[in-house]
């Protein structure tokens, strides 16, 4: 995990060019590495987990695994929070743990080029701009490209004990 | 072409340990007076297979010592020295060396050379000492066979010296060689040279011609370059009696034992013959096979020249069996069934060896043989495998629960064909889960060596008996009990049986026994640690407790009194020794045993000794548990924690000013923890006089948890929640329900600990997030 660290937070548009999965929160629009995405299913039926903040919705039971499900538009306060058939969750495979996120909608899977991708400017976001590799730019819409495994990984996911090394 | 050899490195130090166990085990087993001659070969075979694999990856320390203890252990066996108590003693301590330094390789441990340069002298002065002229019993053994060459010895002891001297080492082949006609002197020759290669045994058959039955680890062409001195090669026929089963020697040696009487004494000849022919009207082979055992090519030939002794009767190599007709297919076996059979009679016959040996395992032969045929497969594989098993059936409950809404009448083929899934996964599960299993006597097999050299240490006569080696358990369960069993046999050795003297005076044998059993016991298994040595005293304990300030009284019954061993820091032996008695660890004991949700329980008889039982569950990996409904959810409590469950009465029902709820139950005061406050949980029962009460107890401590109500009870899958998430405060973990959801499971020891110290009647979030409060914030903000 370390050599990915370096590469992102050094020259930011270094060795980022790859297929992002898009998808949409609120009126912004994400992308996350593909190789990183296990599937994409429906919101189902989430056990709750006493006393976890709110945005970890809790865990479902992905064909015999138990996996916690995160609800970003929560964590990132976007768009407005509800659980109807288009409720889609993205089932991360982040080396090895699997994780879900509940966004507001998928949209599409891009190839981006280096040349396509903007440093981020510092800004005073809730999701710390460490955690953003990049900026793109498609068809007038931004397109904010997210480390979504240093995210998961980070200690204010709470989603790990301690933070993986 | 080079070829890494590192990869073959974890091949090598697997290998090498199971012959280290294998090794000890032997060792341990052995009878010193009458040393078991496969017993021998087993070890030297041991040892020679280490110092072969250890050269090939260039482990030149354990070749070194490999090499010595094999020179050893050559002598012996050929009984150019008697084992002595010495050897073994060296032989052991050779193994530990050698263990150390194959940790070494493989872990990076540290190797002490001090110790490995002593073992190999003495291992070397050992080798070197003349050698004592070999007991008169193996020498009784060893003469019968010449003798049976030039007289008619009795036919029975020569099949018996037979039998002992040719038990053929695994991984080794018997071969019968038929020499042409030639000279007496070259017999002698060549029966020297090919002694080099392995065990040799000469016999005449009825044409003159001589046979050698060559039991060796060499290979055929081996075999011809020597005899091609001597002979002409195209004169001989060579032939593979059989490969690597031990027990088959005992049937392939008889072509010899008949033909061996039969030259010197005419009438002995004919009479043999003639039971030979006996032999042939059982119909247990055909005439084809009878013509053979006369043509003197051995392949067929009875078991035993007696007629009584004619279950056993034939053994062929490949090639015959292709030959032979379906009746001597059958006999054939008949013969494997019967090799176990005879062997032991073949044994005790006079001359044999009577073997009788302290720490003898009754599954000795039967682990033995069910080595050869199992596989290597890595644990993660196993593991994914029960995983996706586990899903199948959670899939198939989910299909069976849709099919039960179905109209049974229109839909009658599809519910029988999921009635017969459902059977169909039952048994895979089944199977499935049986992988896991492993045998007790991978436990039991380390406690040999420790019992003896404890009892050496401490001057004590233990004899040590397992039973029911073969009782299977799961394997994380295996390795866990391996820490507690090791505590309690220590125990047992060293304060449950008493000195020799003492047991003298007590009128019992000086030698203790030392009882590990195993057994399946409806749906768990108990292992039990039995010694007949003083047994526990109940006024000592009761003495002790009362100094050590623990509340007890002359009334408690013998198994609270016995239980109070368990308590930390409790000791009742007089002396410490280096190897128990410090008080710590009874306690460590129980708490092992009760992570793995199991159960210590004594028995003990002041005089008669001492018995600890360890019932656990058959596998970690399922849960008895009773579900209960909080709101909309279920959690799951497990069975073996729950004393009762109640529905209390309003005036049960107690506060302390005003708060900290209290329910009266038989005369205790036990502390109300409300699972939804706790939680955090949204349900529209707050009133316990309106839910249910389940009372819990863990380490000691009980509290009456408060739910919603009572769902069932049921088995469950445990499923970890830090697999992909992270531990939460009061639970254990997760499982699947029948209908596909999660419900997790209450860890009840945490939650009787947040109850008692968590403020949660003030309605603040007792364990939110105490580990994250500053982003709790920043997801609120």
């Amino acid at each position: 995990m370390s050599t990915e660290t370096a590469a992102t937070t050094g020259i930011k548009t270094k060795g980022v060019e790859g297929e992002y999965l898009t998808f949409v929160l609120g009126a912004e629009e994400y992308g996350i590495e593909i190789l990183k995405v296990q599937e994409i299913r429906g919101y189902d039926a989430v056990t709750q987990i006493a006393n976890t903040p709110a945005f970890i919705k809790g865990v479902v039971n992905l064909r015999g695994k138990i996996v916690p499900i995160v609800d970003l538009r929560i964590k990132f306060n976007l768009g407005k929070v509800e659980y109807n058939e288009f409720t889609v969750v993205i089932i991360l495979n982040l080396h090895g743990r699997v994780v879900g996120i509940v966004v507001d909608g998928v949209s599409d899977v891009i190839a981006l080029k280096d040349e396509q991708i903007r440093d981020v400017p510092s800004l005073v976001t809730s999701i710390d701009t460490k955690y953003i590799v990049g900026l793109a730019t498609l068809d007038q819409r931004m397109l904010i490209l997210v480390d979504i495994e240093q995210l998961m990984s980070s200690q204010e996911m709470a989603l790990v004990d301690a933070v993986a090394a | 072409m080079t070829i890494d050899m590192s990869q073959f490195y974890e091949i090598f130090f697997d290998e090498a340990e199971e012959l280290l166990a294998e090794a000890e085990r032997l060792l341990l087993g052995i009878d010193i007076e009458n040393p078991d001659n496969e017993e021998l070969n087993a070890i030297f075979r041991a040892a020679h297979s280490i110092k072969g694999g250890a050269a090939t990856f260039g482990f030149m320390d354990m070749t070194e010592i490999t090499h010595v203890l094999e020179n050893l252990l050559d002598k012996i066996r050929k009984h150019e020295m008697a084992l002595t108590a010495e050897h073994v003693d060296a032989f052991l301590a050779a193994k530990d060396v050698l263990k150390m330094e194959l940790d070494g390789h493989r872990l990076a441990t540290d190797v002490d050379q001090e110790q490995v340069s002593d073992v190999k002298m003495v291992l070397k002065s050992l080798s070197e000492a003349q050698g004592t002229p070999v007991a008169a019993a193996p020498l009784e053994e060893v003469k019968p066979v010449h003798e049976a060459v030039s007289t008619a010895a009795p036919v029975a002891l020569s099949s018996t010296a037979e039998v002992a001297q040719h038990e053929i080492p695994e991984g080794t082949s018997c071969f019968n060689i038929v020499l042409p006609e030639v000279k007496e002197k070259d017999i002698e020759n060549l029966q020297e040279e090919l002694g080099l290669l392995g065990i040799v045994a000469v016999s005449k058959q009825a044409d003159g011609r001589s046979v050698f039955t060559l039991t060796t680890d060499s290979s055929q062409a081996d075999i011809i370059s020597i005899c091609s001195f001597i002979v002409d090669p195209d004169d001989l026929v060579i032939s593979l009696a059989s490969a690597s089963v031990p027990r088959a020697v005992t049937a392939e040696n008889v072509p010899e034992t008949a033909s061996v009487a039969t030259p010197p004494a005419g009438a002995s000849k004919t009479q043999t013959e003639k039971i030979v022919q006996e032999e042939v009207g059982y119909g247990l082979f055909e005439e084809e096979g009878k013509e053979k055992v006369e043509e003197g090519y051995g392949f067929f030939a009875p078991f035993q020249p007696h007629p009584d002794a004619l279950k056993a009767e034939l053994i062929g190599d490949d090639t015959a069996l292709t030959e032979a007709n379906s009746g001597v297919k059958s006999a054939t076996n008949t013969v494997t069934q019967v090799e176990a059979e005879a062997a032991p009679p073949a044994a005790g016959a006079p001359g044999g060896v009577e073997r009788r040996s302290p720490g003898r395992r009754e599954s000795d032969k039967a682990a033995a043989s069910a080595e050869t045929s199992s596989i290597r497969v890595g644990v993660e594989k196993v593991d994914q495998m029960i995983n996706l098993v586990g899903e199948l059936v959670i899939t198939q409950a989910m299909i069976e629960q849709r099919i039960s809404m179905l109209d049974p009448v229109h839909n009658e083929a599809l519910i029988n064909s999921v009635t017969q899934l459902t059977r169909n996964t039952r048994d895979l599960q089944e199977a499935v889960m049986s992988i896991r299993m492993m045998p007790m006597d991978f436990v039991f097999s380390r406690f040999p060596r420790m019992v003896r050299d404890l009892a050496g240490k401490l001057g004590k006569k233990v004899e040590f008996v397992t039973v029911g080696a073969a009782t299977e358990l799961d394997k994380g369960l295996i390795e866990r009990i391996v820490d507690p069993l090791t505590h309690l046999v220590r125990n047992s050795v060293d304060h449950g049986i008493e000195m020799p003297e003492n047991r003298k005076r007590a009128g019992k044998s000086e030698t203790g026994t030392l009882t590990l059993s195993a057994a399946h016991k409806g749906g768990s298994i108990v292992i039990e640690v039995t010694d007949d040595g003083g047994g526990l005293n109940r006024d000592k304990i009761l003495a002790k407790a009362h100094s050590n300030g623990l509340a007890v009284s002359e009334s408690m019954s013998d198994n609270e009194v016995f239980n109070l061993i368990f308590a930390p820091g409790f000791s009742t032996a007089e002396v410490v020794t280096d190897v128990s008695g410090r008080g710590v660890g009874m306690d460590v004991v129980k708490r092992n045993i009760s992570a793995m949700g199991g159960v210590v329980e004594i028995r003990s008889a002041l005089g008669f000794g001492t018995t600890i039982s360890i019932s656990l569950p058959l596998t970690l990996a399922i849960l008895d548990g009773m579900s209960v409904s909080l709101g909309e959810s279920i959690y799951v409590i497990p069975l073996n924690l729950i004393v009762e469950t109640l529905q209390p009465r309003e005036e049960d029902i107690k506060t302390v000013t005003g708060e900290g709820r209290m329910v009266h139950v038989r005369g205790e005061y036990l502390p109300i923890i409300a699972l939804h406050a706790l939680f955090n949980h949204a349900t529209d029962i707050t009133d316990p006089t309106q839910g249910v009460l389940v009372l819990l107890e863990a380490e000691g401590k009980k509290s009456a948890l408060f739910v919603d109500r009572l769902v069932g009870q049921q088995q469950v899958v445990i499923k970890s929640l830090e697999t992909n998430f992270k531990k939460i405060p009061g639970v254990s973990g997760a499982t699947i329900m029948g209908d596909g959801s999660v419900a997790l499971i209450l860890d009840v020891t945490a939650l009787i600990q947040m109850g008692q110290s968590a403020n949660y009647l003030t309605g603040a979030p007792a364990f939110s997030n105490q580990h994250h409060p500053q982003l709790q914030n920043q997801s609120n903000a």
